[in-house]
């Protein structure tokens, strides 16, 4: 009987710990098909309207695009910068390792207020005017740690062995690199790139302290929560969910078709 | 002493090869070092700035006023207890609640892959719903007009004039709901490497179910759950958006909101800076005493 208990146990707390995680999302759906006016609060009636034009509402494509753009290219630099110090502290020897260490676990350790607080009085001091490229400088900060630390596990997991090979076979260090080492961390960069663009993309507190008067998405909504979200937001939000649906199912297709090529072969 | 039996040659590679090490981590170190590092160091000699006598709102000059901190720890000690506090409640619900999620996808659903994966999807994807859209979807999920308030009221759990938003427990929630993932994809992480044969084992020597739980699956998964506590505690002690939305009054504030206002409505950089620090301080003195006490090498 406490078996039995058991088996079903974990089902139904996880099940219900999975709609719980997505009843907002549910909710963000349906209300991006209602056609509430301005503020979006009550449920009125079905319209397309929101999806067919959901740059309808003033201001919420501009700050998209402004968040977008900040994801990619704080993400390309997060994702070079990281991948460099991750592959050099597993594979070189160098002097204050200890040191880079602390430099790098230490923002994972230091809430997002603080980060945003101490950023923030330097550009106060340095005198810089905040707006986009504080942002991207914040963004870079933050999501490098990630980066490191998402690669460097995949680069500890490496065979050191294979690139041996490639250079017994007269491979230079350069070609070695591109042709063995680079395609097999590849999957832990782009799971990196990922991870550092949903960062970037959705952070509200660190782009708040150091954004000024500029924009983005994630600042829109919080700004306009006091007087209502307009219901385009929502098919913002729905239609990202999906996109990222989309994404992550497809690199799972990828993945799992290999994988299958590797068991045939 | 040691004999070093490498050629010059193997030496002078050996150089080029650690100097290639150096061109690869600088550029990265150099970023942390300017605005990582470097702003700290500005948030500590900010926070022991003077407003000299006379001086108009938000205009302050460098100096070493130590009462500074603890003027603003005399007035917001309730509000840096209270952070710890709600970030610890949501830590562990976070636990209760994540750990059969990753038990059930890592674990229970292994043989399935196909479920496995659309589970998975579904932990990811919320990252890229904007967060803040869905903690304000959660305000009005559990509004006073809303469905949750009146069947709670309908079955009188809540009293007619009860609310849930505006309430501890409502930003609570929030701090759980938000950082779940992070605590989720850890302790999946582990599990997925965990030999169900050793439960079976286990049960073949007559251990019951809990005692297996407790003696193999729980050790098994130590590292992630390790990790998980610490991603879902740090951020959701300094956070303030879900204090903001879903709490907003006085019994829910918590620190960063304090520094916000202290910043951007009051002006007092000093006053910010100092709590600013003091929140840092006291996360890494926390995290350093839980390491000591459970840390594991695979951290990092």
């Amino acid at each position: 009987m406490r078996q039995k208990i058991g088996r079903w146990l974990i089902p139904v707390i996880g099940g219900a710990a999975f709609i719980y995680l997505l009843v907002p999302i549910a909710y963000i759906f349906v209300f991006s098909f209602n056609d509430g006016g301005r503020a979006n609060l009550q449920w009125q009636r079905f319209t397309m309207d929101n999806w067919l034009n959901p740059c309808g509402a003033p201001a919420v494509c501009e700050s998209l695009g402004h968040s977008l753009q900040i994801g990619v290219v704080a993400t390309v630099i997060a994702t070079v910068l990281g991948t460099g110090i991750a592959i050099g502290l597993v594979r070189y020897k160098f002097r204050f390792r200890k040191l880079t260490d602390v430099l790098i676990i230490l923002p994972l350790a230091t809430p997002e207020v603080v980060l945003g607080a101490s950023l923030l009085a330097q550009f106060l001091n340095l005198g810089w005017e905040l707006g986009y490229g504080t942002i991207v400088i914040a963004h870079v900060v933050f999501c490098m740690s990630f980066v490191i630390v998402t690669v460097r596990a995949r680069v500890s997991s490496l065979d050191s062995r294979l690139e041996e090979a490639a250079a017994d076979l007269y491979a230079s260090p350069v070609a070695a690199f591109w042709k063995v080492t680079f395609p097999l961390l590849l999957p832990g960069i782009i799971a990196a790139a990922l991870l550092s663009f949903a960062m970037s993309f959705d952070d509200f507190i660190i782009t708040n302290f150091n954004s000024g008067a500029y924009q983005t998405f994630p600042k829109f909504i919080y700004v306009s929560a006091t007087r209502g979200i307009p219901a385009q937001a929502n098919v913002i939000g729905s239609a990202m969910f999906i996109v990222a649906l989309l994404v992550v199912v497809t690199g799972q297709v990828i993945s799992y078709r290999k994988n299958k090529q590797l068991e045939n072969s | 002493m040691s004999l070093d039996l490498r050629s010059k040659a193997e030496l002078r590679a050996e150089k080029r090869k650690n100097r290639t090490g150096v061109y690869l981590v600088s550029p990265g170190l150099l970023v942390l070092a300017l605005f990582f590092a470097l702003p700290v160091v500005i948030l500590l000699a900010m926070s022991l700035y003077v407003k000299p006598p006379g001086a108009e709102v938000g205009e302050f000059v460098p100096g070493f006023e130590i009462s500074n901190y603890g003027t603003v720890l005399t007035a917001y000690w309730p509000e840096l207890l209270r952070s710890f506090f709600f970030a610890l409640i949501a830590t562990v619900l976070a636990l209760l609640i994540g750990f059969p999620m990753a038990y059930l996808v890592a674990v229970r659903l292994r043989e399935k892959t196909l479920l496995q994966g659309i589970l998975l999807v579904l932990l990811i994807a919320p990252f890229f719903s904007s967060f803040i859209l869905r903690t304000q979807a959660w305000k009005q999920i559990l509004a006073d007009e809303g469905f949750v308030a009146q069947a709670l009221k309908f079955i009188a759990i809540l009293p007619a004039d009860g609310h849930l938003t505006a309430t501890p427990i409502a930003v609570v929630a929030g701090l759980t709901y938000n950082f779940l993932p992070f605590m989720v994809l850890p302790i999946y992480a582990n599990l997925g490497r965990l030999d169900t044969r050793l439960l079976e084992a286990s049960g073949d020597l007559y251990a019951s179910p809990i005692v297996a739980f407790t003696k193999v699956t729980l050790p098994m998964s130590a590292p992630g759950v390790f990790a998980g506590t610490l991603l879902t505690f740090i951020p959701a002690a300094g956070d303030y958006v879900n204090s903001a939305l879903l709490g907003n009054n006085r019994d829910t504030t918590m620190i960063g909101q304090v520094i916000d206002s202290r910043f951007f409505k009051i002006i007092d950089y000093p006053g910010a800076a100092a709590l600013s620090f003091v929140l840092m301080i006291s996360i890494l003195i926390l995290v350093t005493i839980y390491i000591r006490r459970f840390g594991t090498e695979e951290l990092m």
